[in-house]
């Protein structure tokens, strides 16, 4: 006797969040069910392996029905549902994304391409090749409505997904690091957790892109500011001017004297870091460089740092008098851009410099 | 009256991509209502139209406002090919020719495609004005209301019950006619579609008038059927009560109006015309028939009962003036005369009464019939139980005529019956068939009863001033039980005591009824679902030796049904089974029976004896052995069955008025005769003869088979509770959330040289495993109780079973609800001959369930149940989650922000995992966006109805050609039933409503050929949209009378 049809249908539906979960991870049919059998859900309602796998599978067909609509769901709010909030509730499920996985494909373009190689990132991050595909279009679907629109990225995200602030912000920064296709790969990089970039690329959005100066414009949040990427070329004289240089250094030196216990380090490697610092600046025209923005920041400035053994209070205090210093040179009048360089710069810097 | 219908086409929205170059859509729409059509501008380039037109006017007779749904068709432009359509919405207008009903239909409507499904929704506004015409030979019926509720509509008080009304019109099935070869099936679909939308209007507005001229203005109880007779044609036929009713002003609770007992009895609750002037010896024969041909009808009762019931009658009720029923309503109104063939049959739809109103119950009635069913232009030739009494002769061509004569000769032999139980109404009437190839079963059940004459006009009957019965009122809570007939001529053998209750009169020891258990009726502990299952096979073979083989089977798998309620009930160590509903469907190979029933434990009826075992050879040790494993298990079952039910009878105290003793073991019987009665067959005395009745004999295996399968009934578990009635019988503590689901399963049996027991096993376990799989998934809401459980079973081919459940749960805390669907595979395309070596189960189920916490107004009755703490908890949980809800809705219209703290709660509702509650809240700041409710139950618990809009009865078919794309039958099945729920809905909000009571889904048809790719499916719904309101007052708990019948209002009032 085999069951041919069976369906179980609510003017409400039942969602099994353990269920959901387990297909969220991408788990099959049977493997659900055997996870379901090892939780003991069985004895608890002295129900048979038959009940269980008919009511795994039926809520996986409920799942791959409501999963259209969560596609786009926008439009959730003008179904006649009565699922409306339960749909709600399994959304914030279904975009919810793995770090491991996410940190992955962050900056990679979001082609066929990286797509065929999700085998090879489940494999190695252990989550689920279903899970991944989900992830990955999901990355994808946000990527593409968004693309479009005008407005904040964050607003937009969460207005069209009905997602929560959090994970709008996530997603956010996902679009933004895909977009501009930073680098986030390589070996040295991999220390950095995706709620590292995450913060980072909040702090861009904010203070580099288009959006922070106008709010109307098109992909105002995902591009960089190019007329302030252009500015930021004429922070060299901090580096190119010898007296300037000195001048800065002497000032910081001055500040932090006596404060720390990395002091002599500081001091010898001045102008290293300021000359890596600045060039970063410079060169951030060039698309290429913006992609390597994060290499070079660990590069030219974090890597030297953490070989010297500062701590990460040395390094704060490094960067308030590093910043607050130039102020005072009289011959350097960017201070505007440098302000918003070094804002995000700071705390780019402070959010990575970690073990 | 001729009327002016005004639709408007308002806007579209997330219509379908139909032009894949521009990834847009050029939509129009085509209005049309009879023969006119008008169309809308093209709105070029745009997924979301908007229309904005111009009022289309149609001027049109209210004879085609009833008939005609307003069909609106949604399309794309093209240029240089034909046009492309996206879908239609068909809208019936019926509830807008009501004065009081809805008003205006507006709202957003689903475009549905028979090949695709929903594509988008459209926004209409439809009204219609009617101009006033008193032409008494009109042939419309506009103001007739109609309700599938079956009992007095919660705002309503019934002014005047008249009768039975019933209708059927017949039409070829566009399906079947030459030329669905050569159309797509899309126009197929929808050919048929409109065909059954057209008969249902016309099948509505034929009974609208036939109310109307009986002097009613509603139907209550509206039963609608479909007999999709394949090349026969199809069939549509309704049945109902009449009645006139009164609107119960605003101000007060309407539950209260229309169940509050009559104190005096003088208040004319009902100005009752009662039948019970046919229930003497008028004979039927002497009554004018409507049907054209009355057959020449002997009473098919065995004679010695049928006369023995006569004499008795005779006895009772000398020579009452031959009234002809119905009587024309007295005085009360200066109603016009109704025409007598308009209420022949004293039956009724309705299964729950205002109190007072049923006097007596004696029993079930039922009667069968087969028939062969023929091309529908040719006379038809049927092979009958009873086919002498058919007169051929008089059959014309006409199919209406002979399909009329089939059911009325049902009808007369169950008002036979009754009156053989002494008894001259039958209450909770309905109707079936069952059709496999050309062979048909119609049957009948109902409930005999005798109504209360004081609701009835002086000089109407004279029963009362010579029965006795009738001038010592019985206490109502137990009234009821008391037998309707003489003692000294029972009908059948039976065993009767003094009322338990009342000590004054006889009782049977068993009582079997159709209808729902009395709101006043005593009961003891808890009622439970109680099933008997049957598989019979039968060989393959044609026509009348076809008919004549299954007409052979039938009585035989009654008294097997009946042996094996009987058992389980005592079993249970229960004495009465309410909503009692036995269904047989006929497959090429076999015959299913299902009989559902609420058991319970009237206070007024003796305890039911235990169980006996006997083996036949006593000399034989071993056996003996056996045999008193077997009797410890059962006695087992029934003390631990004693516990679960909580049945505690109150000790008996001997200082009754000589009431004998009762006998340990008590005899069962069942007021029951079967339409077979026309033949010897039916002699078989159902009641277990005079042996001791539970002596069940181990003889041979099939009767170690029935004890076993009486032992595998697995209870439910623990805070489950099952019934197949709109209440659950002992408990009272209701939670205002309802949830509704249907289930449907097929199964397919592997082998098909099966024997009867192995079938019957298998047919149990699918029952039982049904049955289990809801509890499991429905674990989170525990403690609940599943109500109006309804299974229906089918066997659609020659090798497939077909099951349907339809149900209702409800706990304290949640109530769910079973509906039914019935399945019916036909080789309409050639696929099921592909499974000629396989068998094939089908079953579907509805369930219901209701949630949301409240606190309990009598927590002493099923303390167990409900922890208070837990039901405090709930409430909040439910407010919380209208709060949130609300803001969802906020955030998805407004565009703002519902920041972080959405998402927490979020989580902790998801933690909460009940998160299944619902509430019904209104229109939401002009957004579409309403919840609205369905619930099989003719009420909501803790929410008061304040306005029924009209009924919902809708027809669907979904059709698709890419069966595997859609997750195979089941994932195809699973979305249309939703697409169904989601267009039930947006109709129900369109009027104006929140709510959808009394819902069934009457019809669930599935063929399927998986290696086509192909699956066509056909629903038919039906309900009564109403606008209620959270019962914000605490319900007087004197509204209920008796005996802890407390109605416990919800008091979360959240909203």
């Amino acid at each position: 006797m085999a069951v041919e049809l069976d369906v179980f249908v609510g003017n409400t539906t039942i969602m099994d969040e353990e269920v959901y979960q387990l297909w969220l991870d991408g788990y099959t049919v049977n493997d659900a069910v055997k996870v379901r059998m090892e939780g003991g859900v069985l004895d608890e309602c002295e129900a048979s392996a038959d009940v269980l796998l008919s009511d795994t599978m039926d809520q996986y067909r409920t799942f791959q029905m409501c999963e259209r609509l969560l596609h786009s769901p926008a439009k959730l709010a003008n179904q006649c549902s009565n699922d409306f909030p339960l749909l709600c509730l399994s959304l914030f499920r279904y975009y919810a994304f793995d770090d491991a996985f996410v940190r992955e494909v962050l900056g990679k373009k979001l082609s066929k391409g990286t797509k065929k190689d999700l085998d090879d990132i489940s494999a190695k991050t252990g989550v689920t090749l279903k899970s991944c595909r989900r992830q990955f279009d999901n990355f994808k679907r946000v990527f593409k409505v968004v693309e479009e629109l005008k407005g904040p990225l964050v607003e937009n995200i969460r207005q069209h997904f009905l997602l929560s602030d959090k994970l709008a912000r996530d997603y956010a920064a996902i679009v933004f690091f895909t977009n501009n296709r930073f680098e986030t790969g390589k070996r040295k990089l991999q220390y950095l957790t995706f709620q590292d970039f995450a913060f980072c690329a909040g702090q861009l959005i904010n203070n580099w892109t288009v959006g922070a100066v106008d709010n109307m414009v098109e992909d105002m949040d995902v591009d960089l500011d190019k007329e302030f990427l252009q500015e930021l070329k004429e922070l060299k004289i901090l580096i190119t001017d010898k007296d300037l240089l000195d001048q800065h250094k002497s000032l910081v030196c001055t500040a932090l004297r006596g404060k720390t216990k990395a002091f002599n380090e500081m001091e010898a490697n001045f102008k290293n870091l300021s000359r890596g610092l600045v060039n970063i600046a410079a060169k951030l025209t060039n698309t290429k460089d913006v992609r390597d923005f994060f290499i070079d920041l660990v590069e030219k400035f974090i890597e030297p740092c953490r070989s010297d053994r500062w701590t990460a209070a040395d390094m704060k205090l490094y960067l308030t008098h590093y910043t607050n210093s130039a102020h005072i040179l009289d011959t350097f009048k960017h201070q505007v851009v440098w302000d918003r360089y070094m804002g995000v710069i700071k705390s780019c810097i402070f959010k990575m410099y970690h073990d | 009256m001729p009327g002016k219908l005004k639709a408007k086409i308002v806007a579209g929205r997330h219509l379908p991509v139909m032009d894949r170059a521009s990834d847009l859509t050029d939509a129009f729409v085509e209005v049309k209502f009879g023969n006119t059509t008008f169309k809308t501008d093209v709105c070029h380039k745009s997924l979301n139209p908007q229309w904005n037109s111009e009022w289309f006017k149609f001027e049109v007779d209210d004879e085609d406002l009833q008939d005609e749904p307003l069909q609106i068709t949604v399309l794309d432009h093209d240029t240089y090919s034909a046009n492309d359509a996206i879908g239609k919405v068909y809208i019936d207008i019926d509830p807008l020719l009501c004065t009081e009903a809805a008003s205006v239909i507006s709202g957003w409507f689903p475009i549905y495609d028979t090949i695709h499904g929903i594509r988008g929704e459209i926004n209409v506004l439809v009204k219609v004005e009617l101009f006033n015409d008193l032409n008494r030979f009109r042939q419309s019926s506009c103001g007739v209301k109609f309700f599938c509720t079956t009992s007095i509509p919660r705002c309503y008080r019934a002014a005047m019950v008249h009768g039975f009304v019933e209708e059927l019109v017949v039409n070829e099935d566009p399906e079947y006619q030459w030329i669905d070869r050569i159309r797509t099936p899309r126009a197929s679909n929808e050919a048929r579609q409109r065909l059954i939308s057209l008969m249902s209007g016309e099948l509505q507005r034929k009974i609208g008038l036939k109310v109307l001229e009986m002097g009613g203005n509603a139907v209550v109880g509206y039963l609608q059927c479909f007999d999709l007779e394949g090349e026969s044609g199809l069939v549509v036929r309704a049945i109902g009560t009449a009645c006139t009713l009164d609107k119960v002003s605003s101000g007060t609770p309407a539950s209260n109006a229309c169940n509050s007992p009559s104190k005096d009895g003088k208040e004319p609750v009902f100005g009752e015309d009662l039948p019970s002037s046919s229930g003497p010896p008028t004979p039927f024969r002497a009554l004018p028939t409507s049907s054209s041909s009355p057959p020449p009808f002997s009473p098919s009762k065995p004679c010695s009962r049928q006369s023995s019931s006569s004499d008795t009658d005779l006895s009772l009720t000398p020579k009452t003036g031959k009234n002809t029923w119905p009587r024309p309503p007295f005085p009360l109104s200066s109603l016009p005369t109704p025409t007598p063939h308009c209420g022949e049959f004293p039956f009724f739809t309705l299964t729950s009464f205002p109190p007072g109103f049923l006097v007596h119950v004696g029993g079930v009635v039922s009667a069968r019939s087969v028939k062969l069913l023929d091309r529908i232009h040719n006379p038809a030739l049927g092979n009958t139980r009873s086919y002498k009494l058919l007169d051929w002769n008089s059959v014309t061509a006409d199919e209406p005529e002979t399909r009329d004569a089939w059911w009325e000769e049902i009808r007369q032999e169950i008002k036979s019956h009754a009156k053989a139980l002494g008894c001259h109404a039958v209450v909770g009437y309905s109707e079936s068939t069952s059709i496999c190839e050309e062979v048909c079963i119609l049957s009948a059940s109902g409930t005999a009863a005798i109504l209360n004459p004081r609701y009835m006009r002086e000089g109407c009957l004279d029963i009362g001033s010579t029965d006795h019965r009738f001038e010592d009122p019985s206490p109502p809570s137990c009234g009821f039980c008391h037998i309707p007939y003489d003692e000294l001529n029972m009908p059948f053998p039976a065993q009767l005591t003094y009322c338990y209750h009342c000590r004054r009169q006889k009782v049977p020891d068993v009582l079997f009824t159709t209808i729902d258990l009395p709101s006043e009726a005593a009961v003891t502990g808890k009622g439970c679902l109680i099933q008997a299952r049957l598989c019979r096979l039968k060989k393959k073979a044609q026509g009348e030796v076809n008919a004549t083989a299954i007409s052979n089977l039938l009585p035989f798998m009654e008294y097997e049904l009946h042996t094996q309620l009987m058992n389980k009930l005592k079993l249970r160590n229960m004495n009465a089974l309410f909503g009692l509903h036995i269904q047989i469907s006929v497959g090429e190979n076999m015959l299913l029976g299902l009989a559902s029933a609420t058991g319970v434990y009237l206070t007024a009826l003796p305890a039911p004896g235990g169980i006996q075992i006997a083996g036949k050879t006593p000399g034989d040790l071993s056996n003996e052995h056996h045999i008193l494993t077997i009797q410890k298990r059962i006695n087992d079952t029934i003390a631990k069955n004693k516990e679960l039910y909580q049945i505690n009878p109150p000790e008996l105290t001997e200082e009754g008025l000589g009431s004998p003793i009762p006998e340990p073991r008590q005899r069962s019987r069942l007021f029951r005769s079967h339409s077979e009665s026309s033949d010897e067959l039916s002699e078989l005395d159902l009641s277990h003869g005079k042996k001791d009745a539970f002596v069940l004999e181990i003889d041979d295996t099939d009767a170690v088979e029935d004890i076993h399968s009486l032992l595998t009934d697995a209870p439910p578990p623990t805070g489950f509770y099952s019934c197949n009635t709109e209440i659950m019988p002992g408990i009272y503590n209701w939670t205002s959330g309802i949830q509704m689901f249907t289930s449907v399963r097929v199964f397919r049996l592997s082998n098909a040289n099966l024997t009867n027991q192995g079938l019957n096993k298998i047919f149990t376990d699918l029952c039982e495993n049904l049955l289990k799989s809801f509890y499991f998934k429905l674990r989170s809401m525990i403690p609940c109780c599943l109500c109006h459980l309804n299974f229906t079973v089918a066997v659609p081919e020659e090798e497939l079973i077909q099951v349907r459940h339809f149900g209702f749960a409800e706990f304290h805390s949640f109530v769910l609800f079973f509906s039914s669907v019935r399945f019916v595979l036909r080789g309409l395309f050639c696929f099921f001959l592909l499974f000629s070596f396989l068998v094939v189960v089908v079953v579907i189920a509805f369930v219901c369930v209701s949630g949301v916490g409240s606190v309990c107004a009598c927590v002493c009755l099923c303390v167990c149940v409900f922890s208070p703490a837990a039901s405090v908890d709930y409430g909040s949980f439910a407010d919380r989650c209208s709060t949130w809800l609300e803001l969802l809705r906020l955030k998805a219209h407004t565009i703002r922000r519902g920041s972080v703290k959405t998402s927490r709660r979020t989580q902790s509702l998801a933690h909460s995992g009940r998160s299944r509650s619902l509430r019904s809240s209104r229109s939401f700041g002009g957004s579409s966006v309403t919840v609205v409710k369905m619930t099989p139950l003719s009420f909501l618990p803790g929410i008061r109805i304040i306005k029924y809009l009209g009924i919902i009865n809708m027809f669907f078919i979904r059709e698709t050609t890419s069966l595997r794309e859609e997750g195979g039958v089941s994932g195809f099945l699973h979305s249309f039933i939703a697409e169904v729920f989601a267009m039930v809905r947006a109709h129900v909000a369109a009027l104006g409503g929140n709510a959808v009571v009394s819902y069934s889904m009457k019809e669930c048809v599935l063929m399927e050929n998986p290696n086509k790719n192909q699956a066509q499916c056909l629903i038919n719904v039906s309900g009564d949209a109403v606008i209620c309101v959270r019962e914000t007052d605490q319900e007087p708990t004197a509204s209920m009378t008796n005996i802890g019948q407390t109605c416990c209002s919800a008091n979360d009032g959240a909203t």
